[in-house]
């Protein structure tokens, strides 16, 4: 079962990597939403850097998200995912691989981009670790729960709009965790509980969403 | 369970019963109303605006409970397929999300002579419910997307289970941030404890908003199968030509 998981993760990672787009649209978005925010807001330092943690989990959650309507679609609509559906593996356990496919070759990646672009928003140095900390915890997160929009959307035309209304509730113990992460450690609580549930909401999306994609795409599959 | 499934039955037992639901309704209302509006004292502090208490509070527990009632209706058509949990489901969502959204116009309402602003994030509860209408709309247009009602419906009891887990995860969230970011110009709603003589309207207002939801309930789950027959034999017209 092992290989068939190992085979199937290299086979979307060969795919996305082949196709591109994907992961360098993602970055583009971040990119821009990084310079466009100082603009908007003025060049004040302090300011920026007291709003930098916030900004760039949002910026990270949100170039996950336009990522997810694709997720299942294009699987969907060649036919490779009936297939996979009468396969032997169960069918949760095919969701799951494309699911951690998609944290390996986009949010993953996002993940450890991200926090360097800080200091275009003047963020305190000493605060980077514990982001890349945090982000890595959660883009899996990020990903699985993405995945649940992209199964739910996976057969309609113009899933987009449907995608982040579904999605983004999803996402907000995760950025609230994730950013309690990141700006605790200004205060004298330290960023350690945080984090910790920032981990457990990572491991109770990995037990949900498998389920739930593989309910939502046989649907479609029927 | 089982004896209430099946349609016919279940719009038998509904006609029937639907009048007296009403007239409990009216009767709930008026009692409710009177006594929120004239026999309870003013609040000490909050003076006559505490009023709107007797309107909001029943609006946000009936939020909640349409949202476990509608998770509930989907884990009995998840496990059971009985296609009128589905359309029990479906017709709460758009009740729940105006009781939802009634509580938010008169949270709001009461915000602005308490707290000074229309809109304190700095409220947990607030926030939450805020969330919880937006669950609401991802749930509604789910079934407002997908055309084929068996499809809408497998995919939106999903939607529905994934939803009620992750509104307890949200409402705990908001509640560890909110204590991260407690402005100090928040005022503890209505006090530590409540007043016997307000307490009676407040539970006589929150029964008339529950007899109000039985009865639009019921009647618009008797619309959705008079809608589905409607489309079945459409189809049924179209086949035979």
């Amino acid at each position: 079962m092992l290989q068939q998981v190992s085979a199937l993760i290299t086979r979307d990672i060969a795919l996305a990597r082949r196709q591109g787009g994907g992961l360098g649209a993602a970055f583009g978005f971040i990119l821009s939403v990084m310079v466009l925010i100082p603009l908007a807001i003025g060049p004040d330092q302090i300011l920026l850097s007291k709003l930098a943690p916030g900004m760039m989990w949002l910026a990270l959650l949100l170039s996950v998200l336009l990522t997810a309507d694709r997720m299942f679609q294009q699987d969907f609509e060649d036919g490779s995912l009936d297939i996979l559906a009468m396969g032997k593996l169960p069918f949760e356990v095919v969701t799951l691989a494309k699911a951690l496919a998609h944290w390996i070759t986009v949010s993953l990646p996002l993940a450890i981009i991200t926090p360097p672009l800080g200091l275009l928003m003047s963020i305190d140095v000493s605060q980077l670790p514990i982001l890349f900390v945090s982000m890595i915890c959660g883009s899996l997160a990020l990903s699985l729960l993405a995945a649940i929009g992209g199964a739910i959307t996976a057969g309609l035309r113009r899933g987009g709009l449907l995608v982040s209304l579904l999605v983004l509730p999803l996402y907000v113990p995760v950025l609230i965790f994730g950013v309690a992460a990141c700006t605790a450690n200004l205060g004298a609580s330290s960023s350690t509980p945080a984090l910790i549930v920032l981990c457990s909401i990572t491991l109770m999306s990995l037990v949900i969403s498998p389920w739930a994609c593989a309910a939502a795409l046989k649907a479609y599959l029927r | 369970m089982q004896q209430f499934a099946n349609p016919a039955r279940f719009l038998k037992i509904a006609n029937a019963s639907l009048p007296y639901i009403w007239a409990i309704t009216a009767i709930l209302f008026v009692i409710g109303l009177y006594g929120a509006l004239v026999t309870t004292p003013p609040d000490y502090q909050q003076g006559e605006t505490v009023r709107i208490m007797y309107v909001h509070v029943p609006a946000a527990w009936l939020g909640l409970f349409i949202y476990c009632l509608m998770g509930f209706f989907s884990a009995i058509a998840f496990i059971y397929r009985h296609p009128l949990a589905d359309v029990a489901a479906k017709t709460a969502a758009p009740l729940g999300a105006v009781f939802c959204f009634l509580a938010l116009v008169t949270g709001s309402f009461w915000g602005k002579p308490m707290w000074g602003t229309w809109w304190a994030w700095g409220d947990a509860r607030l926030t939450s419910m805020f969330i919880l209408l937006l669950f609401y709309l991802g749930y509604m247009s789910v079934w407002s997307s997908i055309d084929e009602p068996s499809r809408a419906a497998a995919i939106a009891r999903i939607v529905a289970l994934v939803g009620v887990i992750n509104v307890f995860v949200v409402k705990f969230s908001v509640n560890w941030w909110n204590s991260l970011h407690q402005p100090a110009s928040v005022i503890k709603l209505g006090g530590p404890s409540i007043d016997k003589s307000m307490l009676w309207a407040l539970l006589v207002m929150a029964l008339a908003y529950t007899f109000l939801f039985l009865a639009l309930h019921l009647v618009s789950m008797r619309t959705e199968i008079a809608a589905r027959k409607l489309r079945n034999a459409r189809l049924a017209e179209i086949g035979n030509r």
